[in-house]
């Protein structure tokens, strides 16, 4: 019997694997699908600090980006960048308000530095207001970065097997039932991504985790890189945590090691619609334009979309579920799954191997904003207070 | 102004499904991204190379003194059901040279010189090549047999002085019959296929077969059953091949060395799916695992005003895409189909199954790749890396693009889909592809401006 | 229309009129005219009905233009992609 079963074979159940396994758990993984099937999939591999309000994501991101770059050192193999973000602002009021969000960031531990767009991306469009640099964000390749994390978990992983429910005893979760028997388990944490509210509700337990769709252009690979960094507008940091039902489009373009530019990043609550709706690529395109005008004669060969599963209060759910001992959860990362993962799975494994719920000490910022490792007295890293699962009921 | 009508794919099918519609009294459009009517079986040359001219059976001059093969090779005739199929699209408007990029429901058909609306849609957008990967087939001078064959008939060139032909199928016949006519030496058709004596049982079909082994004949070019290509070399172009005698699973038994600039390479067809995928369109197997649009009897798909015809509803030749055709033609029209249609039909299907049985695809060719073969082109995904993407978990095709990149170069996978499905022990998926064309981001960013009105 | 030269890499390249720049580089013996980006191998004509994209090259500045599709025009400039 496997100590941990994890539900979801993504980015977040890889890294809740891996960290397991590296505090000494055996662990077993099951997915639906293949390895990085679902979101993973469909993901750009953002790894960010910039787009947050200080807050408790933020200080969940700042854990998390040091641990992608202990990652890469440890495990590799999965094209991480830290090539840092730019995020502009075509109007000096946007730009007001960008700077006042870089400087309360400043205080959270983000770096963050006011620059003038162009020297920083020569191809950029000029007359932007200006723009501020993140040197902490970076990119990994999502759907390497699971395979890479699961990989060096050991784990046995168990594609195409689905998850019908749950062993129990009493209320405790002792195991999941699937499409091919029984697995008993000591613990069972639900990284199902955007079907992790189906998994709960296997449980009996509401989890409002909803899809919100993206699409994502790809250009032609680029004999030379045109863009160096990861550049968007300042409006995809208010697109981000809209609560608006309908589309928003924000330019958010990067190049890749392996040369194209990826384009996007729209979002729409459509439910699992995958209709290509071709008015949002226009648009995705259009600004993307707007940012890199050098982007107007390249080509776009391929266009996709993905589900980001996403909550009410646009936080995570991390940690045990009281309402059912035995069970954790680890999704509702919405867009920023792939930077989020690391800490999230490091969290879980803390809580899974008996660390308090309580509050622990501050996030140690050193000088690469890293956290340091929480050895003292089975502390957390962080609060998990506001990423509780029972706070939806 | 909106069509009655949208043909997209001016081929046997497409060509026949228009006229038919035209002549039952519809506004119809034909759009094709060659600049030719005829698609890749009645390919022609453009008018300024001699294409229309009615001259007899494809050849060559005798060549000058200082003349090249190429200075020499005339435009053939066109074939009589072409021109039968040419002279029906009276009244027909055409859009060639037109590259359609993405169709949407109630129809916009966006190309990239513009959009085109309709009520009703039928696709006819044939099929390419299937390739599968063996060590040099990289290598400048191996080319699809389809490929060879556009050079040809389209362009009056002959991709190689002294060429090989190979693969499986009767299209390798008329490749090499035409290679061979037009004056390179072909120095061999490597049949992977053994057993075709099933094929007897179509006369017709039989008395074409045998035209064109007269043809190779008289060109002393042989014909090999049971072999394969399994290597090509060469240092910056292709040198020469290595022919292998395969068994039934295609493994190899015994290889031979023979000198070629050329190597005109295909195993059958894939049919092109994106518009119909993108539009929604239920889909299905063929026999031989290849993905189609599912058809009823009518031509009609699942999605409602749209009609398939021809190769993307199963890979079966000229005839049977023009007996499509025909029938989508007069289901949209609501005119009742001529005697015999239907009959013919269901024997040309039969007709096609059978090739399918006589002429398969074995597993065996991946035996040929070794750790350095590239497997995807665009990507130069080698061998070893699928093999490394599998061993990180990749269990299927998807994973497999998406942990190694099969598939997410310039082509979209239509190259490799074909190999790296079966190397993810499946058959190709439909293939998604929302972008079926290259587009600029200028191009697309317009795409509200020139979007129909009449849709919303 | 008699022939045409169009000039590839400041080399004259004959073609029949109807011709695209692949046949014709073809017919004059050049098969290869792209270099892939990673491991720097030669591509020219390989599926030559526009779907493979192999035959990419740069027609009088445009770049990834399709040698296949492409008919030629007398005085094309056509260079490496």
């Amino acid at each position: 019997m496997p100590d941990v079963v994890v539900i979801g074979a993504g980015v977040v159940g890889a890294a809740c694997a891996y960290y397991a396994a590296r505090a000494g758990l055996s662990v077993t993984v099951v997915d639906q699908g293949a390895v990085a099937g679902g979101t993973t999939g469909a993901g750009e591999g953002n790894v960010l600090v910039s787009d947050k309000e200080p807050g408790p994501e933020l200080d969940l991101a700042s854990l998390s980006a040091g641990l992608w770059s202990d990652l890469a050192a440890e495990v590799g193999g999965f094209e991480y960048e830290p090539k840092g973000g730019l995020v502009v602002a075509e109007t000096p009021e946007v730009l007001t308000a960008l700077t006042g969000l870089a400087a309360k960031q400043e205080s959270s531990g983000v770096r963050a530095e006011v620059v003038t767009p162009e020297e920083y991306e020569p191809n950029i469009a000029r007359g932007l207001a200006g723009g501020v640099y993140y040197p902490q964000d970076a990119q990994v390749q999502p759907m390497l970065a699971a395979a890479r994390l699961l990989h060096a978990s050991g784990a046995q992983i168990r594609t195409g097997v689905r998850v019908t429910g749950f062993t129990r005893s009493g209320d405790r979760i002792t195991g999941v039932r699937t499409d091919e028997g029984d697995l008993p388990a000591g613990a069972v944490v639900n990284a199902a991504g955007t079907w992790a509210g189906d998994i709960a509700a296997l449980a009996g337990l509401p989890l409002p985790v909803l899809p919100r769709r993206g699409f994502i252009l790809v250009t032609e690979p680029l004999p030379e890189p045109l863009i160096h960094h990861k550049v968007y507008t300042a409006a995809y940091v208010t697109n981000v945590a809209s609560e608006d039902e309908g589309l928003e489009t924000s330019a958010v373009v990067e190049g890749t090691p392996s040369g194209p530019v990826l384009i996007g990043a729209s979002r729409e609550r459509v439910g699992y619609d995958r209709t290509v709706s071709y008015p949002v690529l226009a648009r995705l395109a259009e600004q993307a334009v707007a940012l890199f005008p050098a982007l107007a004669t390249r080509k776009v060969i391929r266009a996709y979309c993905g589900f980001r599963p996403y909550c009410p209060d646009h936080l995570p759910v991390i940690g045990p579920d009281p309402r059912a001992p035995g069970l954790y959860h680890a999704t509702g990362h919405e867009g920023a799954g792939i930077g989020l993962a690391p800490a999230t799975g490091l969290l879980i494994s803390r809580v899974v191997t008996g660390y308090s719920g309580q509050p622990g000490r501050p996030i140690k910022s050193g000088a690469n904003g890293r956290s340091g490792p929480a050895e003292s007295g089975g502390q957390l890293d962080l609060d998990l207070f506001p990423f509780r699962p029972e706070r939806f009921t | 102004m909106k069509y009655d009508l949208i043909v997209i794919g001016a081929g046997p099918a497409g060509m026949a499904a228009a006229g038919t519609a035209a002549r039952g009294g519809l506004r119809v459009a034909l759009v094709d991204s060659a600049a030719q009517l005829g698609g890749q079986f009645h390919r022609q040359p453009p008018p300024e190379l001699g294409g229309g001219n009615v001259r007899d059976d494809p050849t060559h001059e005798r060549l000058g003194r200082d003349q090249s093969i190429e200075q020499a090779i005339q435009a053939p005739a066109p074939r009589r059901d072409f021109l039968r199929l040419r002279d029906r699209l009276t009244g027909v408007d055409l859009h060639l040279g037109c590259r359609v990029w993405a169709v949407e429901p109630s129809f916009a058909v966006h190309h990239d010189g513009g959009t085109l609306t309709g009520e009703r849609l039928l696709i006819a957008t044939g099929a390419h090549d299937r390739v599968v990967p063996f060590p040099g087939w990289d290598l400048p001078g191996v080319m699809t047999a389809g490929g060879a064959q556009a050079l040809l008939k389209g362009n009056l060139v002959v991709a190689g002085r002294r060429i090989a032909v190979a693969g499986t199928g009767p299209f390798l016949l008329p490749v090499a019959a035409g290679l061979a006519a037009a004056g390179a030496r072909v120095v061999g058709v490597f049949e992977a296929a053994r057993q075709m004596g099933a094929l007897a049982r179509y006369p017709a079909k039989l008395a074409e077969g045998a035209g064109y082994a007269a043809t190779l004949a008289r060109y002393r070019v042989p014909y090999h059953r049971g072999q394969a290509v399994v290597a090509a070399h060469g240092a910056d172009e292709l040198a020469k091949v290595t022919v292998a005698k395969i068994d039934d699973g295609w493994r190899a038994i015994r290889t031979r060395e023979i000198e070629c600039d050329a190597l005109a390479v295909g195993y059958g067809f894939v049919p092109q799916l994106d518009l119909p995928v993108q539009l929604g369109c239920a889909t299905t197997r063929d026999s031989d695992g290849s993905a189609i649009v599912a058809v009823d009897d009518q031509m009609r798909t699942s999605i409602t005003g749209v009609h398939a015809a021809g190769e993307t509803t199963g890979v079966g030749g000229a005839e049977l895409a023009e007996l499509d055709g025909i029938i989508a033609g007069h289901s949209i029209t609501g005119t009742p189909l001529p005697d015999g249609v239907r009959r013919r039909r269901e024997r040309a299907r039969a007709f096609a199954r059978l090739l399918h049985e006589v002429f398969p695809v074995r597993d065996g060719w991946r035996d040929r790749l070794r750790a350095d073969t590239i497997v995807c082109r665009c990507e130069e995904v080698p061998y070893q890396a699928i093999c490394d993407a599998q061993a990180l978990g990749a269990v299927d095709t998807r994973s497999l693009k998406l942990l190694a990149r099969p598939g997410m170069g310039w082509c979209q996978g239509r190259m490799c889909g074909y190999a790296v499905a079966r190397l993810a022990g499946e058959d190709p998926p439909p293939p998604r592809r929302p972008i079926a064309q290259p587009i600029s981001l200028q191009n697309l960013a317009a795409y509200p401006l020139r979007s129909t009105n009449d849709d919303a | 229309m008699s022939g045409f030269e169009i000039v590839f890499s400041g080399r004259p390249i004959p073609v029949r009129p109807g011709q695209t720049i692949g046949a014709a580089l073809h017919a004059a013996g050049i098969r290869s005219w792209r270099t892939t980006r990673i491991n720097g191998r030669p591509r020219g004509l390989f599926c030559g009905i526009g779907v493979c994209f192999d035959c990419l090259l740069t027609v009088n500045g445009e770049p990834n233009v399709r040698a296949c599709l492409t008919v030629a025009r007398p005085g094309d400039e056509v260079t490496t992609s």
